[in-house]
């Protein structure tokens, strides 16, 4: 049954040294499953380790002890580059602030992850067309995210986590920059990946938001305060 | 194929980045330009300056052997060779008579004295007593007219050859060729001008001397001098071999008991040649030196831009770990931007440097040197590389969670 886990933590702890005596414990021990094509809210107040949950989930970051299996490998122990690799071929990240280049257009920013996983340039700019095409921005392609709204840059971002067909969806307070209507058009659009079977956690402070999700997970302190099935869960459709 | 891919985009997005900051890559670039422009412009005065004294050079004659008493260099112990017995005229007949690997021998003797033609003079010239086989000898060019012969030099007719600069002194506006010229006082029919040679040794050229027949040299301005005696080495002889024989024909003109050292020194173009290599050696250490000390700045300049660049893209950089990039992709990003700046403006000193070096060629027959502009070109490659690899490295340490961060 363990096999079956995407994301296995054991154990987790995260101390940051602030100098001299100082520490400050961001996580105190944390151990979560999750399994394929779940769909998981992280949540949580600010200072409550939900950041640094996602960067060791997201591969950015390392525990300070404990364990991490992700796919049934070990990856608490890997180096800069071996991490690199997880993080190019089996995360997919959507930040709140999108985080696209903003010198390049739509299309090479969905590129990027297949520049370093070294596909050959035609195939790239097949896939990419192809993911974008998919979040419903086949006739953006050659824009500038300055030259696209805050939704569609999103949808960029979306397509850019998706174009190396990652194992995990990790977004970031997704909606957390755009207006109510369009962040449900994002989480009308996440709803459709995960039906589609993609693996989705999702990281946010609101709760309207962690209701799209089926299980919710809330971090207090460094720990796990509740780890819960969402019964009345907001299903929303396009309208 | 993945370093490849690296490379592409490395070069996409160097060019981009150039491009976004227009004024702050081309003022960076200007230091390098600074910088490849004085060290080309250096190699090609130092060309032009080789290119001179071989010229120069090349008027003593590779294949001559020039008998004397003091050494062409190294005279540390100058009266050591002072005291050494005079060369005698007769040394010359006894090498003409016995050696058998040069095949023109001839004497001569130095004196100074005043030139005149009617209200010109010139003033201490160097007149030199020699005989027909001379010309030969020392391998000099006749431009006009002709050497004196066996009979005239035997005899000591009033006959002489008088090199160009003579020449322009005393006839700015005539033939000198048949005209009577009166040196230290006595009378001497012109027969010929010398070829202009030109060159680092100036007064030591022909250009400035009048040869007239030896005979008359001992008659009219005294016979007791030193002698010169040149030989040249005959075709396809080994010009050691040659040396070795005259000295060998010497010692026994001079009696040196097998024991005793030369008393004389045989002189070659080859001598000159190596000492004014170390000179130019040197002359490049120091040029080389002091020019690239502008591409040293233009490096450090080039580290500095890169460093903010660094800064500046801290976000850019954090995304791009995110996705993937691994440290070694980052480095090398950043080291291509680094040497395609430092490439660009080596490119563009060729450019400026070129022109500047025909212009050079004016004053100094010279010409900028292929190999300087490849290894211009790869030390501009050599300097991006070196000043953009701190900042790089800086770049491909950066936490991928602090550099999302940061904003």
């Amino acid at each position: 049954m363990n096999n079956s886990y995407v994301i296995n933590l054991q154990q987790i702890k995260k101390i940051y040294d602030m100098g001299g005596a100082e520490e400050v414990q961001a996580l105190r021990g944390v151990s979560v499953q999750i399994g394929k094509n779940e769909y998981v809210a992280i949540m949580g107040p600010s200072g409550s380790g939900k950041s640094t949950l996602m960067n060791i989930i997201g591969c950015l970051d390392t525990p300070t002890s404990g364990l991490y299996e992700f796919n049934s490998i070990n990856v608490s122990e890997m180096n800069d580059n071996q991490l690199a690799k997880v993080r190019n071929k089996e995360i997919g990240f959507v930040f709140q602030t999108f985080n696209l280049l903003a010198r390049s257009n739509a299309l090479h920013n969905v590129e990027l992850p297949l520049i370093y996983a070294g596909v050959s340039s035609a195939e790239r700019k097949r896939l990419a067309h192809e993911a974008l095409e998919h979040v419903g921005l086949g006739d953006r392609v050659h824009h500038k995210p300055n030259e696209l709204s805050g939704g569609q840059r999103q949808r960029v971002a979306v397509a850019r986590a998706l174009v190396n067909r990652p194992s995990i969806l990790l977004a970031d307070e997704p909606t957390g920059n755009l207006d109510s209507k369009t962040g449900d058009e994002i989480m009308v659009l996440f709803e459709e990946l995960h039906t589609q079977g993609n693996t989705i956690i999702l990281v946010t402070h609101e709760e309207y938001i962690a209701e799209h999700a089926h299980r919710i997970i809330r971090l207090r302190d460094g720990m796990i305060e509740a780890d819960e099935i969402v019964k009345n869960r907001k299903s929303i459709t396009t309208e | 194929m993945y370093f490849f891919f690296e490379v592409k985009e490395g070069l996409r997005i160097a060019f981009r980045a150039i491009r976004a900051n227009k004024m702050r890559s081309v003022l960076t670039t200007l230091g390098i330009v600074i910088g490849i422009v004085s060290v080309t412009l250096m190699a090609t005065a130092i060309e032009g300056v080789d290119r001179a004294f071989e010229k120069s050079a090349s008027a003593f004659g590779s294949k001559v052997l020039y008998i004397q008493k003091f050494p062409w260099v190294g005279h540390d112990d100058w009266w050591k060779f002072r005291n050494r017995r005079d060369m005698k005229l007769e040394y010359a007949t006894v090498v003409s008579h016995q050696a058998t690997l040069v095949d023109a021998v001839a004497p001569s003797v130095v004196t100074m004295k005043d030139a005149r033609f009617g209200s010109r003079t010139m003033l201490s010239t160097f007149i030199t007593g020699t005989t027909y086989q001379y010309q030969e000898a020392s391998g000099t060019t006749i431009n006009d007219g002709r050497f004196f012969s066996s009979e005239e030099s035997d005899g000591g007719r009033p006959v002489c050859v008088i090199g160009a600069n003579v020449a322009e002194t005393l006839f700015p506006s005539i033939d000198p060729i048949e005209q009577t010229i009166k040196v230290g006082g006595f009378p001497y029919k012109v027969l010929a001008v010398l070829e202009k040679q030109v060159g680092l040794f100036g007064m030591f050229t022909a250009d400035n001397r009048i040869f007239v027949p030896i005979n008359s040299f001992m008659n009219q301005f005294g016979s007791r001098r030193d002698v010169l005696i040149s030989a040249r080495v005959r075709k396809g002889v080994d010009i050691e071999e040659a040396k070795e024989e005259l000295r060998g024909i010497m010692r026994k003109a001079r009696h040196l008991a097998p024991a005793q050292e030369d008393d004389f020194n045989i002189n070659e173009q080859e001598m000159l040649t190596q000492v004014f290599g170390t000179i130019t050696a040197v002359i490049a250490c120091i040029g080389f030196f002091i020019t690239g000390l502008s591409l040293f700045v233009g490096g450090i300049g080039i580290m500095n831009i890169m460093y903010v660049s660094v800064t500046e893209r801290t976000k850019e950089i954090g995304i791009r770990k995110a996705i993937g990039a691994r440290r070694r992709t980052i480095l090398f990003q950043f080291l291509v931007e680094a040497a395609l700046i430092c490439l660009i403006g080596g490119i563009i000193g060729l450019m400026i440097a070129y022109p500047l070096s025909l212009i050079a060629d004016q004053i100094l027959p010279t010409a900028m040197p292929f190999s300087v502009v490849i290894i211009s070109l790869l030390v501009s490659l050599f300097v991006g590389v070196n000043s953009g690899f701190l900042p790089a490295f800086k770049a491909s340490k950066l936490d991928p969670v602090d550099a999302l961060r940061y904003e």
